[in-house]
Parts: C-alpha cells; structure tokens; sequence
C-alpha cells in the first residue's frame, strides 16, 4: 500500500511537472490558429516592418510597436542595470548590517506592488517631470514618452534585479574576497576583478530576468507611454509598445475584419522577441560558464 | 630570544559581539622561522593568524584592543594604510581560493595592482613564482587556461605562488592542507620549509604530526588564550602547562 502511494506521488509530480510546458506550447498553438487569418491574406514581411497602423482600412504595420517595446525596454535596462548593480554591490559588500536589515524589506515590497500603482505614480511624477526637462535636451515633450515608460518600468525591475543579483553576490565565499583583499587589493579592487568576475553568470541571469520583465510589462507602462503607433525618433516621443497595443485595444475591435488576427498574431510577435531574448541569455551564459572553466 | 622578533603581539584581545575569541594574547614572533600556532578547534588560531594582516577588521560588532607591530611598526593604527599591510603578507587559506581568472592571471594579479605594467616584466615573474612554488613544469604549457581546471593540490601551490609573487615577508598558513591529499600536502610542508630561508611562516594547524614536522616555534591556543609557547623542541619534549600537555597526548583535541 505505502509503496503503491509512492509509485502514485511520483507519477502525479511527473505529470504536474510538464503542466507549465504543456501550457507554453498551448498558447503558442493558439496564438498561431488565431493568427492565421491575417498571415494568410498578408506576407508575414509586410506586417512586421510596415510603419502603417490603420485598421480600418486593413492597414496592419507592427514594426511602430516592435520599436516602442525595444525602446522602452532599453531605456529601463540603460537606467536600471548600473543602479542595481551598484546597489546590490553596496548592499552585500559595504553596508553595515543595519542599512541591510532596513533596505531588503523595502526592496521586497517594491517588487510585490500592483504594476498599476507604478502606473498612477508614473503619471504624477515622471510624466510632468519628463515634460519639463524635455526643453533642456532640445525637444517638447507631453511627458507621456518612451522615457517615461523607460523610467517607470527602471524602478520596476529594480527589485528583481537587485534581489537576485544579491543573492549571487553573497553566496561567493568570504574567504575567495579574503584571498583577494590578503594580496593587497582594496575593496572596490575585489569587487572588480573578484567578485563581478565570480558573480558574472548569476548577474547575467538577474538581467535577463528584469529584462522578461520588462519586455512583457503592461499596464504601467501603458498608462505613460502615450500611446501613439509611430515608430520614435527620440525617448521624449510618445510609444506603443506591443502589450499595450493588445491590451488597449481587444475586446474592442468592433467588427473590423483581421483586427483581432492582427492582435493574435502581435501576440505571437512579442512571445517570440521574448523567446528569442533568452536564447540570447542561454548564449551568453554558457559562453562565460566555458571561460570560466 | 636572541634574535629581533618579526612581529610583536601585545595584549591582543578579539570580541564577536559579545563574545570574545581572543583573550590577551602577547607573543613575539621570530624572523625567518616557521612558527606554528596549535589548539583544538574553535580555540581562535584562525582569528589570530587573520589578525596578522587585518582581515579581522573593526566592524560590525567586532572589538579589536591591543597592539600588534610589524616591523615596529602598529598595523592596527587607523594611520597605517591596510593594503599596504596585507602586501607584506602571503596568506594561504584552509581551502585553495583560486581568483576566477586564468592561471597566469593568478599570479599576476598582485603584481599589477602594485603597479607593474611591463608585459615582460610580468611573465618574469608569474614564470619566477611558479618555479618557486614547483608549479611551472605542470602548467608552463596553459598558462592561459582557467585556474579552477586545476587540480587542488595545484591550486595550493598556485595559491602560493600568487602570494609570494606581491614579495611579502611574511608567509601566513590557515591549515593550508588540510584540503590536500597526502601527497600535496607533503609538497606544501616542503615548500613552507624551503621559504623559511627568505620569510617569516605562520602557519595554523590541528595536525600534531604536520607541527612536529614543521614547526621551530610553537604556540598553543586554548580557549582564546595563549596557554604556551617557545622553540618547538621544548615545548613538545617538556609542555609546561597541564593543558598543553594534555593536548599533546590527545587527552583533549
């Protein structure tokens, strides 16, 4: 009996365990029978780098939204990986135990917020703030921009990439910096050529995390971002980026022909930037995983 | 003692928090000799030999009182500048700490962040202390190949290499084989006992026969305190302390 329960957790765990596999390849299949529609009336060329939003009159360009999503994105990498680097070094390996007991709570709640509240907090303070200094670099802005949602989504990741990349720091032994630190380097040196080094896969990972993240974020982001299917010439011109486009606009195609197709098959287009983001990672860590032996 | 000591321990006392690993603790340590600090575990002989080039550091929570010179000189003084400290100082820790770099990174790392540019220079050097650490003939050929494929008898001696390449004067041990296989370790006992020609060697360990081997001076820990110490023949053919004695003959370990 007790060995016929056993047999039986096994399995079950098994099955439980290519559940969320079985569910990626699900919506991959959906989003491709729902997409199909449009792919079959319009080269797949055309849709993904024609600059011509129009619905109405069957005008489907998603390379306005592809950009925004990239530009967003960098924009929040560009701010937020240096910041939480920085952090994250600070925290582990200078801050006295009391600046470390006080800042990781915080760091946690900022990374349980409802991305809605980001959101309102982005069109309080960033957008009016980016409006204003828009003048200063030689432009107008409304503040509803690429930078702002740049911004916004920055803080966003913050805490993911802080947390994991703390997590990496402070699992290298002590005595690795101890080795370092005894040959007469000083911290900072440590930090450098020790414990980035050491540290560099798992701090990648961190990246790509905030990096998912970011890429796949919408409502904050939609609610600076200003919306505006043009492709950006510059981070204070307002964006579309890809989740807010689908969000914005399904369940409210009317009855334009293809227009739920289009949104399908925008969401297929962002699964893929997605994928093809990690792969990218997976790249790059097993790179530095063989340099580093 | 007729000859001037290296390093001047003067009621050195260590706190955790409240806890106090150190208990005024005053030695003089000779130059050029290997002098071996032994005790049981948890005694404080690593917190000793960390004091040494100031790896236990006044900080979150840790007291520190007392004085040590090095070369006259008081290293715990806020003025003394701590890399310069630790420059003169090789340490070699329980287990092999290779720097995630390649092999000749490893030793040359010290050397450039003491400001030696000269790429010539620096081959003369990694080649020089890898020699010194009887590491060259295994790794002349892949210099450029990561230090971890190492092995880790190896990378002890790389380990050392590395150290000695910064040209300290004093050579730290932190049971420096006891991640060894017998074979390397007898390769590091040799080594240590080569160096002390040049360099004062400290060594920390709980192997009894390793201190026998080793040791011209020995200190015993017990407790946090310094229980006994003096040239090495005298203190194992006629310990002093009941203590010491005892530890010894492995009534305590």
């Amino acid at each position: 009996m007790r060995l016929l329960k056993d047999a039986l957790a096994s399995k079950v765990m098994l099955v439980l365990t290519f559940f969320p596999g079985l569910v990626v390849f699900l919506i991959i299949i959906g989003l491709y029978l729902r997409g199909r529609p449009i792919l079959a009336e319009k080269p797949l060329f055309s849709l993904l780098f024609s600059s011509s939003w129009a619905p109405g009159r069957g005008d489907f360009g998603f390379f306005p939204f592809i950009m925004g999503t990239l530009w967003v994105t960098a924009v929040a990498l560009i701010v937020a990986v240096p910041i939480s680097l920085l952090a994250s070094i600070y925290l582990s390996e200078y801050a006295p135990r009391a600046v470390q007991e006080f800042i990781r709570p915080m760091i946690d709640l900022l990374a349980g917020l409802p991305s809605v509240i980001y959101g309102v907090w982005g069109v309080l303070l960033i957008v009016p703030l980016v409006a204003r200094i828009a003048p200063f670099f030689g432009g107008t802005s409304s503040g509803y921009s690429i930078l702002a949602g740049g911004l916004v989504l920055a803080i966003m990741i913050f805490p993911t990439i802080i947390y994991v990349s703390l997590e990496v720091i402070s699992s290298i032994p002590y005595e690795l910096r101890e080795a370092s630190l005894s040959l007469g380097a000083t911290k900072w040196e440590t930090v450098k050529h020790v414990v980035l080094k050491k540290g560099l896969q798992g701090i990648i990972a961190a990246i790509v995390l905030g990096l998912s993240r970011a890429l796949g974020e919408t409502m904050a982001v939609l609610m600076v971002v200003g919306n505006i299917p043009k492709v950006p010439q510059s981070v204070f011109d307002g964006g579309y980026p890809l989740p807010a486009l689908i969000a914005n606009n399904y369940g409210e195609m009317m009855s334009v022909p293809l227009y739920d197709s289009a949104l399908m098959l925008a969401a297929g287009v962002l699964l893929v930037i997605v994928l093809v983001f990690n792969v990218l990672a997976r790249i790059i860590l097993v790179r530095v995983e063989r340099r580093a032996g | 003692m007729e000859q001037k000591p290296h390093i001047r321990i003067q009621d050195l006392s260590v706190f955790f928090g409240r806890q106090r690993a150190l208990k005024n603790i005053t030695i003089d340590i000779p130059d050029k000799k290997i002098t071996v600090i032994i005790g049981p575990s948890g005694c404080g002989k690593t917190t000793l030999l960390k004091c040494l080039n100031r790896l236990v550091e006044p900080l979150d929570g840790v007291k520190v009182s007392g004085k040590i010179f090095v070369d006259e000189e008081d290293i715990y003084d806020p003025k003394v500048e701590v890399t310069h400290i630790r420059k003169k100082m090789g340490l070699l820790s329980q287990k092999p700490q290779v720097l995630p770099m390649s092999i000749y990174d490893n030793v040359a790392y010290g050397p450039r962040l003491h400001g030696q540019k000269n790429k010539k220079k620096l081959g003369q050097i990694v080649e020089h202390y890898l020699q010194m650490a009887k590491l060259w003939e295994e790794v002349k050929d892949r210099l450029s190949e990561p230090a971890s494929r190492l092995s880790v008898g190896q990378q002890q001696r790389l380990c050392l290499a590395r150290g000695l390449a910064v040209e300290p004067e004093i050579i730290l041990g932190d049971e420096p084989t006891s991640a060894l296989d017998p074979q390397s370790s007898q390769n590091v006992e040799k080594r240590l006992i080569e160096l002390k020609n040049d360099y004062t060697v400290i060594v920390v360990t709980h192997i009894l026969r390793q201190a026998k081997r080793i040791a011209d001076y020995i200190a015993f820990l017990y407790m946090g305190e310094l229980i006994e110490h003096g040239p090495a023949e005298g203190v194992f053919a006629n310990p002093k302390d009941p203590r010491t004695r005892a530890y010894l003959t492995g009534e305590i370990s």
